[in-house]
């Protein structure tokens, strides 16, 4: 079987089309560049009528949202999960690491919670800060211009509120909080937590003519029909389509590897068409890698030639390691003074939380480093399956029977509607050598392509974090007249500690620095050993913060870009 | 045969399922292909992938319970929840097919559930000489009583097979009803529509003994000019 060659050279060939890929896309298409996008996954438009899940009613389904086959249920607008059918992946045994994957056209920016949190000074400087880690070679002050950029371009709503770690932003004005973020705001508070607005990319008011703005249905996570939450498709890639830009997608195309000449440069990649499981080869000036962290280093390390033997970009021998996701816990609540609510209103709001609180914490007098933020949820919200599936499980808190039936179950329902709440810690976990993905040489997925194997272990400092959220939750819950809901997680569970990979934050794996034997890209995210290839997802990060990684992946691609743009104008590339 | 038929039959009495009829039709023509039913059926397939339709195809094509037992299960389900004006019972809001598929969709919980029914039945003969689904709701009811209240300090599987089939049956009984159409109206819940969020309202604040800060209420969206371009100075500072 012959592979068969595209006669087209491309200026540049982008591999992934979520918020990295997206925003290269927009960029370098609007800089007048012939693009190509190649994405794993089927072409995705949350408007198209065929894929919209929006405002769709639990009924309208004979599961009523279970998530049978969608890992958030099946409203969710992510195609793809923990375990995708014919593409394992697996582990060094006494390790964990869970992947999500999402294949399709905006990848994993179709259901994200939108919380868009620039870094702070802090963040980039780490092993300045407390000496675990390392720094990164940017500042700041390097991404604070391209942060100014996103957040007029895509659109976050959010407060100044002049804090030294969490940056202002040019931002859209917040939604006001709903009932039970009222309770938190006085429940936190009362033990010193700070709460502020939420920082999320959905339009509360309108940015431009071709996006809609936010109708509060609360259901971002099933991508707007409207556009008026950030998803990459609708609000990067679209957008550089409809203004003229050379944009040639090639969907449900899998990358096997970056193809090299003698000299050892990227001369543009081959694939796998899912549709007729033949491979292909496109030719381009340039490759940017977004296919996401992990799928990127697998792309670099399966393309072995003469000339990278150990892979590409791989001379450091650092690709694959210093993996790591933001450690996560979590706790609900049952507040007993949210009981009995009137249903005379619609508190949908925008998908997720209103308010949260940042990083409060004096490390020094802590026993680990780095922090957290709490995001919380709960109201009332559309049922769904699962929902009133335990109806009147509070009454023990009453010294009522639990269980029965009759007419005494909807008045439970109505009773308890509403009244819980929940809460997650993100935070921020040191980058080791020894947490790493790496080609599993036993094993190939269907389309005969080694897949990747995880080593990954949390250490104490991670537990303690955790530990410290629990103990957190419990007191914020006690000050809102609560009680917390199960065992509260203790040491033999890790606190609650969820597993690596489980927050969907996973980054490091391909890490820039200036040198080039600790590092795989440079501060512009240029492989050190091939100069036409760059890498704009979260695999560059030195470190993850106590954020979400997806303003920064934004940010770094949209300055990657522009070096890219200024390198091919010099004709260094 | 249409299944839903008898079962109406059973609960409401003959004639009251007529309405219902329309959507049920008995298919026997030639099935269009998977890509024809989202192409011209996009509203009724809710956003579903070819390969996840497929999954709902083949599950619809399968029998779980046989005609007795979804009389059963239509019987049991509305004394769990009985119906009320105006928003009706399980039956209403098609429980018994909701918990067909599901059975279908999680086979971990057919075990259960057909053992469940089993032994309902058997219990009610050995008791009272009838099947549940013929019982009077006083026998049914005497049936129910020692199983609908598990221990809540023993885990629910350390429990016999009838406290956890009821567990479970009660479970699928309501968020069956509360997930459908006339469910979501007995709750009242409002959302799942464009509208403008602007804050709690007065009342509810009042009952709940909470109020909002000021400070904070200035700074979020004044949903008058949601609609007007946004634009900032070079600090930041929103201007529109």
């Amino acid at each position: 079987m012959q592979i068969k060659e595209s006669s087209e050279l491309y200026d540049v060939i982008i591999v992934g089309s979520g918020a990295g890929g997206g925003m290269a896309t927009k960029q370098l298409a609007d800089a007048g560049l012939n693009v190509a996008v190649v994405e794993a996954g089927p072409f995705f438009d949350p408007a198209n009528p065929e894929q919209m899940t929006q405002l769709k009613w639990p009924y309208e389904s004979p599961r009523r949202g279970a998530a049978t086959t969608r890992a958030f249920g099946e409203w969710d607008a992510a195609y793809g999960g923990w375990e995708i059918e014919g593409e394992p992946y697996t582990h060094t045994e006494g390790t964990k690491f869970d992947w999500f994957r999402s294949h399709m056209l905006g990848g994993r920016t179709n259901h994200w919670g939108r919380i868009s949190l620039r870094f702070g000074p802090k963040d980039f400087k780490g092993k300045t800060r407390d000496g675990h880690g390392e720094d990164w070679p940017i500042g700041y002050e390097d991404v604070k211009p391209y942060y100014d950029k996103v957040d007029k371009l895509i659109g976050v709503f959010g407060t100044n509120e002049g804090l030294p770690d969490d940056p202002d932003g040019f931002f859209l004005p917040p939604p006001k909080p709903r009932l039970h973020e009222l309770f938190y705001i006085n429940g936190a508070r009362k033990s010193g937590i700070p709460v502020i607005p939420s920082r999320m990319s959905m339009l509360t008011k309108k940015i431009n003519k071709d996006r809609g703005v936010c109708f509060y249905c609360g259901q971002c996570s099933r991508s707007c029909s409207v556009y008026a939450d950030f998803s990459a498709g609708s609000c990067l890639i679209f957008p550089a389509q409809k203004s003229g830009g050379r944009v040639k997608i090639f969907v449900n195309s899998v990358v096997r590897e970056v193809t090299t000449n003698e000299e050892g440069k990227a001369t543009g990649v081959s694939y796998i068409s899912k549709d007729d499981r033949k491979e292909y080869r496109l030719k381009g000036k340039v490759v940017v890698l977004a296919a996401s962290a992990c799928s990127s280093a697998r792309i670099l390390l399966n393309s072995k030639s003469k000339q990278h033997p150990n892979g590409l970009g791989n001379s450091s021998d650092h690709v694959g390691k210093y993996l790591h996701d933001s450690t996560g816990a979590s706790r609900v609540a049952f507040i007993p003074g949210l009981m009995n609510r009137k249903t005379s209103y619609n508190e949908d709001g925008v998908g997720g939380m209103h308010v949260y609180s940042p990083w409060w914490g004096d490390n020094s007098k802590l026993d680990f480093p780095r922090g957290y933020h709490i995001e919380m949820w709960g109201g009332m919200g559309m049922p769904n399956y699962g929902f009133g599936s335990s109806p009147n499980e509070f009454n023990k808190f009453f010294g009522l029977q639990v269980g029965g039936y009759g007419d005494s179950l909807r008045d439970d329902v109505k009773k308890y509607y509403g009244s819980v709440v929940g809460f997650g810690g993100r935070g921020e976990a040191i980058a080791r050598k020894d947490n790493y993905c790496e080609i599993d040489p036993t094993t190939v997925d269907q389309f005969g392509i080694p897949v990747l194997k995880f080593n990954y272990k949390w250490s104490d400092f991670e537990r303690k974090q955790a530990k410290h959220m629990q103990d957190t939750f419990e007191e914020i819950v006690h000050n809102m007249g609560g009680e917390p809901l199960g065992e509260k997680p203790g040491k033999d569970s890790d606190y609650g500690l969820l597993a690596p990979g489980r927050i969907i934050h996973e980054v490091g794996t391909t890490r820039m620095g200036n040198d080039p034997k600790t590092s795989v890209t440079n501060k512009y995210q240029q492989l050190h050993d091939v100069d036409n290839v760059f890498i704009v997802d979260a695999g560059p990060f030195v470190s993850q913060a106590d954020k979400n990684c997806t303003w920064t992946i934004l940010a770094l691609s949209w300055r990657a870009s522009d070096y890219i743009i200024e390198q091919l104008k010099q004709q260094n590339i | 045969m249409d299944r839903r038929k008898s079962i109406q039959t059973i609960i409401l009495g003959a004639g009251a399922g007529a309405a219902g009829l329309a959507f049920n039709s008995c298919t026997t023509e030639e099935e269009p292909t998977v890509e024809e039913n989202i192409a011209k059926g996009a509203e009724k397939f809710f956003g579903r992938t070819p390969e996840e339709l497929e999954l709902i195809d083949k599950l619809n094509a399968e029998q779980l319970f046989n005609e007795h037992e979804m009389e059963t299960i239509a019987v049991l389900s509305s004394v769990i929840l009985p119906p009320k004006e105006p928003h009706g019972g399980p039956i209403e809001a098609e429980v018994p097919e909701f918990i067909e598929f599901i059975g279908k969709d999680f086979p971990e919980m057919q075990t259960t559930l057909l053992g469940g029914l089993m032994w309902l039945d058997h219990k009610c003969n050995t008791e009272f000489g009838v099947e549940f689904k013929s019982a009077t709701l006083e026998q049914q009811k005497q049936l129910l009583d020692p199983i609908a209240f598990h221990d809540i300090e023993m885990p629910l599987e350390e429990q016999s097979l009838e406290i956890q089939f009821f567990h479970m049956m009660r479970g699928l009984t309501v968020t069956g009803y509360y997930t459908s159409k006339v469910g979501i109206a007995d709750l009242g819940y409002k959302g799942n529509m464009p509208n403008v969020w602007d804050g709690v309202p007065e009342d509810i604040l009042e009952q709940h003994g909470v109020a909002y800060d000021p400070e904070w209420l200035a700074k979020c969206v004044d949903q008058s000019k949601r609609g007007i371009l946004a634009e900032w100075d070079e600090e930041g500072n929103l201007l529109t």
